[in-house]
């Protein structure tokens, strides 16, 4: 027993499991309430009250939603593409959670931090396109299939401009590590230096989780529920989850490359994580106010904003700021 | 110690999916079963110390080729492939015995002895994207410019064979504009 | 440490794969993406290589694969989405004829 506890690989495997089942628990807790959180402000922005029957306040209204979704009747379409059909909602969830292995919460919890760090979040948003393209085809219904193509098109469209953002952020930084990029944020965070990026990473942001108002995939006033429209039950649940999770781990990353990570004033090392996590309310809390705030846009409109506006705006902010580094470097 | 058992699990599922990726008649499953082969081969970068190729591996090949083949088959709505009849099991056949006879070239070459040339003096101690980098921007930098004419003459090649043929052909007895879609055509 | 001639193996085998496909197949899409295959066990003899060598010169190869590789994939689908739209067939036996 205690050869195996020596062992630095075992080790090592053992408490990134550790982390991962934290990891775990804690977003599918966070992503309950998120559900509870966007009913209740959407309420209050239409100057309802949201949900509050079910316990005080309607606090337990995510338990009874969860349930209700796993006793609904699964239904699958005759001519489905079975395998794919039940493959399709896996996928959704999957590339957030691995994204997430490399967030750095606090000083001393990340998962992993590898070298490639910010590359492994880009690989993992570009395998997200799958869950809604695959979902929307295996149905064999059209509006499915429509969304499904409208998602392939659109996330790929706004994964150059995700990705030609970060760019201004590595040049500053100089690495890739996530943990390297928020050390480096310790007196001002990049946001600062760079405003523009920042702003077309959450623009982008919205487009790669499908939310508001970039939702075309699922726009259910033209294509009843777009991609979803023939899942139900928990393989539902399981599409709506990934696009929480999606949402969170989007943000977190935002919030590293961007909002300082873990960094702020007054607590010790081993706290400094409730700023992190003060930080990710607040974006979460952004995401849902847009999606309550703005109208779904047209698709020759996100088509235009996607390759017409961020992607050439993204270029020169690249050229910039390579600029203006290289200018401060020789002097 | 567990560097070779990842590269023997990953080794094993890129064999078994590239092996169903020519066996499977459905494009689609055919295509998804690609996508696992190309991140087992990304996995198998990793192992070998290529971290970055690894990580372009995944965004490149299975972020956009892949979803640029999929994209294809449900556009053009594909079901599956029919294989059936006398010619295309001789061309099976033939196609299978001309596969061995390959590999049993290669292991023939295998059974030679031979060696890899000496390694390299190792370079400064920096991270493999960094040094990739480096190596990029200097040694490879008129490649790595042509590289990006040969990809601006491949979009502007794309767009100009996606608008379809301007000259009347096959679509002449669509009313003009239906063929390249609501777009009016200046000079038919 | 792997040995290089695990890499060198499963990248023959990878390409005879491929080569099996682009002979048997007759759908156009999964020619492509034998092609594809092949490309990739080409790609994973480079990296083997530089891994063995301790020189990067290998990787940056592969990088440059990848590109043409993306670049001949979208000339490529192209060419395939035209050849549909004209002969309302994707299999390349029944794609014998010079004329359009």
């Amino acid at each position: 027993m205690a050869a195996i506890l020596d062992n630095p690989d075992l080790r090592f495997a053992f408490w990134a499991l550790v982390k991962c089942v934290v990891i775990l628990t804690a977003m599918l807790g966070v992503v309950s309430y998120l559900i509870y959180v966007e009913r209740k402000v959407a309420g209050h922005m239409q100057a309802r009250t949201g949900p509050n029957r079910v316990g005080p306040l309607g606090l337990l209204q995510p338990v009874a939603d969860i349930l209700k979704l796993f006793f609904k009747e699964e239904f699958i379409p005759d001519a489905a593409n079975k395998i794919i059909f039940h493959l399709a909602p896996v996928l959704a969830v999957i590339p957030a959670l691995v994204s997430f292995s490399v967030v750095p919460v606090g000083p001393n919890f990340t998962v992993t931090d590898i070298n490639v760090g910010l590359l492994l979040f880009l690989a993992m948003s570009s395998l997200g396109v799958y869950a809604i393209t695959l979902g929307g085809w295996s149905s064999n219904n059209k509006y499915a299939l429509l969304g499904g193509l409208r998602s392939s098109a659109q996330m790929i469209s706004y994964e150059l401009a995700l990705g030609l953002s970060t760019v201004g952020v590595l040049l500053i930084a100089g690495s890739l590590s996530l943990v390297d990029i928020v050390r480096a944020q310790e007196h001002v965070w990049f946001a600062v230096y760079q405003p523009v990026a920042f702003v077309i990473f959450m623009i982008a942001a919205f487009a790669e989780t499908n939310r508001a108002p970039f939702d075309l995939p699922e726009a259910e006033a033209e294509l009843v529920a777009g991609f979803h429209t023939e899942y139900s039950s928990m393989k539902w649940g399981m599409f709506f989850l990934g696009e929480f999770m999606n949402v969170i781990t989007i943000s977190s990353i935002a919030i590293t490359l961007f909002l300082g990570g873990w960094n702020g004033p007054w607590l010790p090392d081993s706290l400094k994580f409730l700023w992190f996590f003060l930080k990710l309310g607040v974006l979460l809390f952004f995401f849902i106010w847009v999606r309550w705030t703005y109208p779904r846009l047209r698709y020759d409109q996100l088509m235009n904003l996607g390759w017409k506006v961020l992607l050439p705006v993204a270029l020169a902010n690249i050229l910039v700021t390579g600029t203006v580094i290289h200018w401060l470097g020789n002097r | 110690m567990i560097a070779p058992a990842l590269f023997a699990v990953f080794a094993a599922i890129a064999v078994v999916s590239a092996l169903s990726v020519i066996l499977q008649r459905n494009p689609v499953t055919s295509a998804l079963f690609l996508v696992v082969t190309f991140c087992s081969l990304a996995g198998i970068y990793l192992v070998l110390h290529a971290e970055f190729i690894g990580m372009v591996q995944v965004i490149v090949y299975a972020g956009a080729i892949m979803v640029l083949f999929l994209f294809v088959i449900m556009y053009l709505n594909l079901g599956r492939d029919i294989e059936t009849g006398l010619q295309i099991a001789l061309r099976r056949g033939v196609g299978w015995l001309m596969g061995f006879a390959l590999l049993a070239a290669g292991v023939a070459l295998f059974r030679h002895p031979w060696a890899a040339g000496p390694p390299a003096p190792p370079g400064p101690p920096v991270g493999n994207t960094q040094a990739i980098g480096l190596l990029l921007y200097s040694r490879y930098l008129f490649p790595f410019e042509v590289t990006s004419m040969l990809l601006l003459v491949a979009m502007v090649g794309v767009v100009v064979i996606a608008r379809g043929r301007r000259a009347p052909g096959p679509a002449a007895d669509l009313p003009p504009g239906a063929a390249t879609g609501a777009e009016p055509r200046g000079d038919a | 440490m792997i040995p290089i001639s695990w890499s060198l193996a499963l990248s023959a085998v990878l390409f005879v794969i491929g080569v099996i496909g682009v002979l048997v197949r007759r759908n156009a899409l999964v020619i492509f993406m034998s092609i594809e295959l092949m490309l990739n066990a080409a790609n994973l003899a480079f990296v083997a290589f530089s891994r063995d060598m301790q020189s990067l010169d290998g990787q940056v190869f592969v990088f440059f694969v990848m590109t043409v590789a993306a670049a001949e994939v979208a000339v490529g689908l192209a060419i395939i989405v035209n050849m549909f739209r004209l002969r309302e067939t994707v299999f390349v036996d029944e794609i014998n004829l010079l004329k359009g």
